[in-house]
């Protein structure tokens, strides 16, 4: 490969990766912005005009924290428990195509290598607790790897109905195959427990069990502080991010949008954020409005529930694809 | 040496400091980061024989649910004791022994190596042009179906197992 072709590549990686992170430093305003109004509050209002600058000012204040690490901690892995977590989910963006052929690497196992890297991520959350050596931490992390090797199985079956459908892996493929007909209405079943899945994945409401602050004090985090603790905040939103564009990708056609009047002068970017956008304030809203599951209930509806009917749904678009041929 | 060279050097380099550092560590999570790292190169290693299924197979299955399982194991086990016993048993000169064994017979083999040129329809360029998944799915439904059955049946039987062993303990 040519020196300039290296050059693009790590210029294309290095703008994708700092506009990333900007979304994910001001995704935590919008969160408390929109948890705020649905619960009749203004939210942050004090930096800047409506508080837009609150994330700039958080990250100052964690930046300059005194980092506090447990004198009888597991120090390597405590040191760099925070960082898996958040280069796992900062790699991910590697595959998802923002617009028609772009991304930073097009690969032809691209869904198995979101899986692939959703599952090193959660050794962050495991090792993290551990290493605190702290009851809370530690039950924190023990519920996160049970949790993590149970939905990820789901999540995976829920996907295969996609590919099946696409008759590849590759997510610009996937995209493609869409063409106007989301796989969102055949592939309901799957859609469900994807999302559903996702929201156990990334540890949020109603499945933030690893962090229950009413129970576990701040779960795998509560010896974290400063620098540290705010990697594991950005490894959480980054998941996010990660999860919502991967069910954009696979069930509601990635950056195509509706081809008429001015809307054919948008360009397919902004379709695509718009729809991430979508499913983020959807994770801000089920936080905002359900309860916290039972540790027995969670795994009861992972194994007992979303297993076999992500089963049933490949069954099912195998025999109908057959049928229809 | 060439780039692939250069690289399959490194590789196989960090792989065997990797595994010894895997079965030197005193601290049992220590060990299992260490294979972590060994299992991402691992998977690295795939990729260079263009098998990037299952290079993501390997850190899905290995490192996303059996490491995982280890980890979970291990974290419950009661290690402060195991971190203070000794390292080593006292038989483990016979082992070291039994190892130099097999590693001279490695080093007497690896003479003998003949590489093939790549036969049957199955070649490198036929792989590239239709995909590892594509080639590897319809080689494994087609031709080796009754293996794969077998072998899925064989999974089933552990699974099985397993659950009659769990319940067993309830009671």
């Amino acid at each position: 490969m040519s020196v300039i072709g290296i050059l693009l590549i790590l210029l294309k990686t290095i703008s994708v990766v700092a506009v990333f992170l900007i979304h994910v430093m001001f995704v935590q305003y919008f969160e408390r912005k929109a948890i705020g109004h649905m619960q009749s509050r203004l939210g942050p209002m004090r930096v800047g005009w409506h508080g837009i600058l609150q994330p700039i000012a958080d990250s100052i204040k964690l930046f300059f924290k005194e980092d506090i690490i447990p004198a009888s901690s597991d120090k390597p892995i405590f040191y760099i428990a925070p960082i898996i977590g958040v280069i796992a989910a900062v790699s991910s963006l590697a595959v998802i195509p923002l617009w028609e052929g772009f991304s930073i690497a097009n690969l032809n196992v691209g869904i198995l290598y979101i899986l692939a890297l959703s599952s090193v991520g959660a050794y962050s959350v495991i090792l993290g607790g551990w290493a605190s050596n702290s009851k809370y931490s530690f039950l924190g992390g023990l519920r996160s790897s049970a949790q993590v090797i149970s939905y990820e199985i789901s999540m995976g079956l829920s996907l295969v109905g996609v590919m099946m459908m696409a008759g590849s892996t590759n997510l610009s493929d996937i995209v493609s195959a869409q063409d106007g007909r989301w796989f969102v209405i055949p592939q309901i079943i799957g859609f469900t427990v994807f999302f559903i899945s996702a929201l156990a994945e990334t540890n949020r409401v109603p499945f933030d069990l690893p962090e229950a602050e009413t129970e576990l004090v701040s779960g795998f985090a509560t010896e974290y502080s400063g620098m540290r603790w705010a990697l594991f905040f950005m490894a959480e939103y980054a998941g996010m991010f990660v999860m919502s564009a991967l069910a954009v990708v696979c069930f509601f056609g990635g950056w195509s949008g509706p081809g008429f009047w001015i809307f054919a002068y948008v360009p397919p970017v902004i379709w695509f954020l718009i729809k991430v956008y979508g499913f983020i304030f959807l994770y801000f809203w089920i936080r905002a409005t359900l309860p916290r599951y039972r540790y027995d209930q969670l795994m009861r509806l992972g194994w007992k529930i979303f297993i076999p009917v992500a089963l049933a749904n490949i069954v099912i678009t195998g025999v109908v694809k057959i049928l229809w041929k | 040496m060439t780039t692939p060279q250069l690289f399959f050097a490194y590789f196989a380099v960090a792989m065997t400091v990797l595994s010894l550092l895997v079965v030197t560590r005193r601290s049992p999570v220590h060990s299992i980061m260490w294979m972590l790292v060994l299992f991402i190169h691992i998977a690295a290693l795939y990729l260079f024989l263009n098998a990037e299924f299952l290079a993501a197979i390997q850190i899905i299955v290995y490192a996303g649910a059996i490491l995982v399982l280890f980890l979970f194991v291990i974290m419950m086990l009661n290690l402060k004791k195991e971190e203070t016993a000794k390292k080593y048993q006292a038989q483990w000169p016979v082992s070291a022994g039994i190892a130099i064994i097999l590693a001279a017979f490695l080093v007497l083999i690896l003479g003998k190596i003949v590489v093939l040129p790549s036969l049957g329809e199955y070649s490198i360029e036929a792989v590239k042009t239709e995909g590892i998944m594509m080639t590897t799915g319809k080689v494994l439904y087609t031709e080796f179906l009754l293996p794969f059955e077998i072998a899925s049946i064989v999974l089933l039987v552990a699974i099985i197992g397993a659950v009659v062993l769990a319940k067993k303990r309830i009671e």
